[in-house]
């Protein structure tokens, strides 16, 4: 592959993460935001080792098989067992108007963009452009924890985030150490076996899994 | 050839294929929903029979009624002179670049809307309401996707755009194939196709477009409807010339033409099957969700735009 | 004659008309004809003077020493003010051709001396403001334009409702004029140092220089205090209410050329004045045009009242030549003359047409209220059987106004676009990204204004008549009404089909602005080929698109009657139940529910259905009631919280009053001995 083309290709990718980030941010059916979780994970791990490939730094072949085990086979089938266990898995999202929430996503981007001007005038590496990219996942990741009601879907929004970080630390600086690599995919992995148990207990508690129901809890008026 | 004559031939082309075109996308899609199709000439029987009816006009309609079916045959054929389909070399392509003709576009709009109110019926209005809602939401997604068209080739206008596509070497263009993906999801809300409208249904309250025009008969039936064909068929020669004009003449070559010719009607016919798959695979929305629809559209545009200013 | 002799001759023209009707007053049916035709060869005049400087670009100045000793009155005539100039007097010439007719309608009702009167003070004004070439002068001028409109919108005094609203404008217009007294004072003070006077000439502030922070409070007072006059959302609010209620010749010359001298104002600020300023202040110009551009055609939308509906539009319009300018700032503050000439040029054309157009539609408005004496949509409808010519040109003036080719709005829209399509050349990231999307806001507001003249001209002149009285006594107006509606619609389709040589004479605005010219690359290749920036660009042709229609329409139609066969008129299809009658139309209410619905959030919208009948069921009922308040949220959220904050000052300051003699004699004892302690 020529150098063009792997810079082509990687932006691509980019671009498809990107657009599985507005996905999930504005997609109400739990098995559809489950179905492009595991599509964002496989387009990383495929930008992954494309970055790999180019710049032969090889562990991050590693850090790529990582990622699409844990993110497209593991965790998917982990919430897709939850969901199917939950009874949630035909529940559609009310959401309070979509349009307005893709205008703030779109604000996002154009600010992260901004946000990177300074390194990506700094930075020499081939993917510098796709930094303001990652940067804007993470904040649409955040973006849906903020805006979703229900508990999996902030969930979701959270694992996407953390998508966004791993984007962004290849574009940065091709990939974290792959001591750090390993300590976050153990942490990913347990973090879902605890959101799995308080899933259960929040749907145990109030009969649903609405975060809006938690605001109960609240001692005063 | 002359460039007027293959003005005349692309005129002639547009005139005489649409029906063709429309019944084509009618053969697909029963073949695919397992039904018998009337087969490819249909609408041209269609078409025939309507020109020889004879008119029944609603009591209280005025001139806007009657002379709307011609205002719409009108600007459809002159918007079909403008796009390039299988030359470049066009005397009249310069008379609008791609937002001059989207604004073309809007005319027949705006007086189909005016002929749906102007018999008076409840249905009318209702159309006219909803279409008009729709274009408005429409627009602002059209501009965008044209935007970020235009920024490759830094140019609106479509000869020029269509050079620069054709010549340029092979590239991954992330902004191009969002703005295609929001072109093709605005081309349906504009030419009314699933899922935003049925061009097929009559019932009360999902009709859109056939809602304005329910009053229509004979002749101005015939020229509403042959309109409506030839408006489907250049949004398809529109997108053909975006985003894909490979095979288009440069100049009036007879076999330069002939390979357009080819081109196109391969190109065309290939959109047609494509357009049959998005429509049996999804279902009409409810009215309140094409902002949503279209809001997506919007979206899938703005980030092509924006992919175009990190990545390219 | 040199032009500015001809504007003066305009104006004294129009002065000493007005001086003349008092004594006419006593013979009003021989009054209304006479003055009206002296305001026509009058604005006729300007529109001369106006050309005439644009043609040539004459650069001519004059000092009168009239006013106060030491303070003469300057005047200049420059390509700028010629141009409107034009503006003015092209609509001033047609509205004065319609009020002929038009006033006539009010004899035996009223007197109509005052109306005469103001009209012609009311164009001195406006005429003069444009021809100020000091601070002074323009500020007597636009005084003399508010005073003499605010009396216009009073011109029917008896109700309420009328008088509430003249107030509401001539506070805002006092604020605003506060605000632009403030900004002249700031650049004349640092003009010629604050202890002298000479700075009040304009070429005294042309010369200044000015530290970037003065400049910025200079433009911005400027800006604010215009932007009141113009209408700019959030200070639109006097416009819905004074533009209805004014007699309609009155509403179509506010609307379509009072705004516009706030116009000239900010460019005559910004580019001639101070000429100097960063970008930041075009993205405020460009952010304020595209929120009066949304905002005001969605709350347009929401209307049923015709004429509101217009005022309305007018904030929309403002707004787009508002974003003209702010792209023309932007450009020319990153150094693109070529850029920023195409956007003033945008800008400016969009001026002239929409002065012409909402003249236009104002004029068809005022015809229609004039032969139905009813101003709710909801009440009319098929008005196309009954007023044919007025009917045809209104549709004229929606078609324009909704930027639909081959007509002028479309031109300066797709002007304005041209100009966005070029902001990737910007040097600055982030602009690049952001400006975009403004064009996509201009889009919305163009298909949304679509949206709404479909309606408006749908229920007014489509359909079948809603009114509850019988429709059998409304007649086609006038000659000269109709006279002056079709010479607007008839600029209307020039300035749509021939922008080449619009823009050719436009051109030298620009260049002596700050010497960027378009009409090299714009008129290149003729007349008939309209290229902004290059014709690899972008290209449009007026002519062609008319023609072409034109002939396609024309042989259809010969191929489809060569038969001539029949046409049968029938019964509207009612689906098999009762006969259709005119309620069961669909009413603006109706048509707007859609939009109503998705840009809901916007407006205070209260909405109530009430089920009159026994049982208070929706199936037993016999009679629904529906009622819909819409309104500004601006009310509430700016105005109101103001209001009740004066309210409270006042009451506080009202502590002084104390009703004793003794008292007030205190107040001014005490004033003087501090005054005579701090200056002593």
């Amino acid at each position: 592959m020529s150098n063009a083309l792997v810079v082509q290709l990687n932006m691509l990718l980019a671009a498809l993460i990107l657009l599985t980030s507005f996905a999930l941010l504005v997609q109400r059916r739990i098995f559809a935001i489950l179905h492009i979780f595991a599509w964002q994970g496989f387009f990383l791990g495929l930008s992954t080792a494309i970055i790999g490939y180019a710049t032969g730094v090889h562990h991050l072949y590693v850090s790529s098989l990582l990622t699409l085990g844990m993110k497209v086979v593991l965790l998917p089938y982990i919430l897709y067992k939850l969901i199917h266990k939950l009874k949630i898995h035909r529940e559609i999202e009310s959401m309070i108007n979509t349009p307005a929430t893709m205008m703030v996503g779109i604000a996002l981007v154009i600010f992260s963009y901004h946000l990177t001007a300074p390194i990506r005038q700094l930075s020499s590496l081939m993917t510098r452009s796709t930094l303001a990219l990652a940067l804007a996942t993470v904040m649409l990741g955040l973006l849906m924890m903020v805006t979703r009601r229900h508990a999996v879907s902030q969930i979701m929004g959270f694992l996407a985030m953390e998508n966004g970080l791993f984007f962004a630390a290849t574009s940065a600086t091709y990939g974290m150490p792959m001591v750090v690599e390993l300590g976050v995919a153990l942490d990913l992995l347990i973090a879902a076996f605890i959101f799995g148990i308080f899933f259960f207990h929040i749907n145990t508690t109030f009969d649903s899994l609405d975060v809006e129901q938690m605001a109960k809890l609240k001692e005063t008026d | 050839m002359h460039p007027f004559a293959i003005e005349l031939l692309q005129l002639l082309m547009l005139l005489g294929l649409a029906p063709a075109f429309a019944g084509w996308v009618k053969v697909v899609k029963c073949r695919l929903q397992g039904r018998t199709s009337p087969g490819i000439l249909q609408p041209y029987r269609d078409i025939g029979r309507l020109f020889v009816k004879d008119v029944v006009l609603a009591e209280n309609a005025s001139w806007i009624f009657r002379f709307t079916p011609y205002l719409a045959f009108g600007v459809t054929v002159l918007a079909g002179g403008i796009i390039p389909l299988i030359s470049v070399d066009l005397p009249l392509a310069a008379t609008a670049d791609i937002i001059a003709l989207v604004m073309l576009f809007a005319i027949i709009r705006f007086f189909t809307a005016l002929a749906g109110m102007d018999i008076g019926t409840a249905f009318g209005g209702m159309g006219a309401s909803r279409e008009m809602m729709i274009s408005s939401l429409a627009e602002p997604a059209m501009l965008m996707a044209v935007f970020t068209v235009s920024l490759a080739s830094s140019s609106t206008s479509l000869t020029h755009m269509v050079t620069v596509m054709a010549h340029n070497p092979l590239m991954i263009r992330p902004s191009l194939a969002f703005a295609l993906i929001a072109f093709i999801m605005i081309a349906l809300a504009e030419t009314g196709r699933i899922p935003v409208d049925n061009p097929a249904t009559h019932l009360e309250l999902t009709m859109i477009h056939e809602a304005m025009i329910l009053e229509y008969s004979g002749r101005y039936l015939a020229l509403i409807e042959w309109a409506g064909m030839m408006k489907l068929m250049l949004f398809f020669s529109l997108g053909i010339a975006a985003f894909c004009p490979w095979g288009i003449a440069a100049g009036g070559d007879p076999p330069d033409l002939a390979l357009g010719v080819a081109a196109f009607i391969f190109k065309l016919m290939l959109g047609g099957v494509i357009m049959v798959l998005i429509e049996t695979g999804l279902a009409k929305m409810r009215i309140f969700r094409v902002s949503e629809y279209l809001g997506s559209a919007f979206l899938l545009a703005t980030l092509g735009m924006i992919a175009f200013f990190i990545l390219e | 004659m040199p032009p500015l002799d001809l504007a003066g001759f305009s104006v004294l023209l129009l002065l000493f008309t007005a001086a003349l009707s008092p004594f006419l007053s006593r013979w009003e049916r021989f009054l209304i004809p006479l003055a009206f035709s002296l305001a026509t060869l009058a604005s006729f005049t300007a529109v001369l003077a106006g050309f005439l400087t644009l043609l040539h670009g004459t650069n001519a100045a004059a000092a009168i020493a009239l006013g106060l000793p030491g303070l003469p009155f300057n005047l200049r005539l420059d390509p700028l003010a010629g141009f409107f100039l034009v503006v003015i007097g092209l609509l001033s010439t047609f509205v004065s051709i319609y009020s002929i007719g038009y006033v006539r309608g009010y004899l035996g009702h009223r007197p109509v001396t005052p109306l005469v009167l103001f009209y012609l003070l009311f164009l001195a004004g406006m005429l003069m403001v444009v021809l100020a070439d000091d601070a002074y002068f323009f500020l007597l001028s636009w005084e003399l334009m508010a005073a003499a409109s605010y009396f216009l919108v009073m011109f029917e005094d008896e109700r309420a409702e009328n008088r509430r609203a003249a107030y509401i404008y001539l506070l805002v217009a006092h604020v605003g004029a506060i605000a632009i007294l403030l900004s002249f004072g700031v650049m004349a003070g640092l003009a010629s140092g604050f202890d002298r006077f000479d700075g009040y000439t304009f070429d005294a502030m042309r010369s200044a220089r000015l530290s970037p922070e003065w400049a910025a409070a200079a433009f911005f007072l400027a800006f604010f205090g215009f932007s009141a006059k113009a209408g700019v959302i959030p200070l639109h609010v006097w416009l819905p209410e004074a533009h209805p209620v004014a007699p309609s010749n009155v509403s179509a010359l506010m609307s379509g050329v009072m705004l516009k001298t706030s116009i000239y104002g900010m460019v005559r600020v910004a580019f001639d004045l101070i000429r100097d300023f960063p970008w930041w202040w075009g993205g405020i110009v460009l952010v304020f045009g595209l929120l009066s551009a949304v905002l005001g055609v969605l709350y347009a939308l929401m209307q049923h009242d015709l004429k509101r509906l217009l005022a309305y539009h007018s904030v929309e319009n403002i707004g787009i030549i508002l974003i003209g300018l702010g792209l023309a700032m932007i450009f020319t503050s990153f150094h693109f003359p070529a850029l920023a000439a195409l956007a003033l040029v945008a800008a400016l054309y969009h001026t002239l047409n929409h002065a012409l157009f909402k003249g236009l539609l104002f004029m068809g408005a005022g015809a229609v209220i004039h032969a139905t004496h009813e101003r709710n949509m909801e009440e009319m409808g098929g008005l196309i059987h009954l007023l044919p010519w007025t009917s045809a040109l209104f549709l004229i003036g929606c078609v324009s106004i909704s930027g639909l080719p081959p007509f002028n709005g479309f031109v300066s829209e797709w002007l304005t676009f041209q100009a966005f399509l070029l902001s990737p050349e910007l040097p600055h990231p982030l602009l690049k990204l952001l400006v975009p999307l403004g064009a996509a806001l201009l889009a919305l507001t163009g298909a949304l204004a679509a949206a709404c003249f479909v309606k408006a001209f749908g229920v007014t002149f489509l359909g079948a008549w809603r009114g509850h009285r019988k429709a059998t006594r409304i007649h086609e107006v006038g000659l000269s009404m109709r006279l002056g509606m079709a010479l607007a619609a008839a600029s209307c389709l020039a300035l749509g089909v021939l922008p080449t040589y619009v823009i050719g004479w436009m051109d030298i605005i620009p260049e002596r602005l700050f010497g960027g010219q378009i009409a090299s690359s714009a008129g290149k290749f003729g007349w008939m080929w309209l290229t902004p920036y290059s014709h690899e660009r972008a290209s449009y042709s007026g002519p062609v698109v008319f023609c072409g229609i034109l002939a396609v329409v024309a042989v259809a139609y010969l191929l489809l009657h060569v038969r001539g066969a029949a046409i049968r008129r029938a019964p509207l299809w009612d689906c098999g139940f009762e006969r259709i009658t005119p309620r069961m139309q669909y009413t603006a209410n109706a048509f707007a529910m859609p939009i109503r619905r998705i840009f809901g959030f916007l407006f205070a919208i209260r909405e109530e259905v009430e089920i009159l009948s026994p049982r208070n069921h929706a199936v037993t009922a016999e009679r629904f009631h529906y009622r819909l308040r819409i309104r500004d949220r601006f009310w509430n959220w700016l105005y109101t919280p103001l209001a009740v904050a004066a309210f409270w000052i006042a009451r506080w300051v009202g502590k002084l009053q104390q009703g004793r003699i003794q008292v007030y004699l205190l107040y001014s004892f005490v004033t003087l001995i501090v005054l005579l302690a701090f200056l002593g």
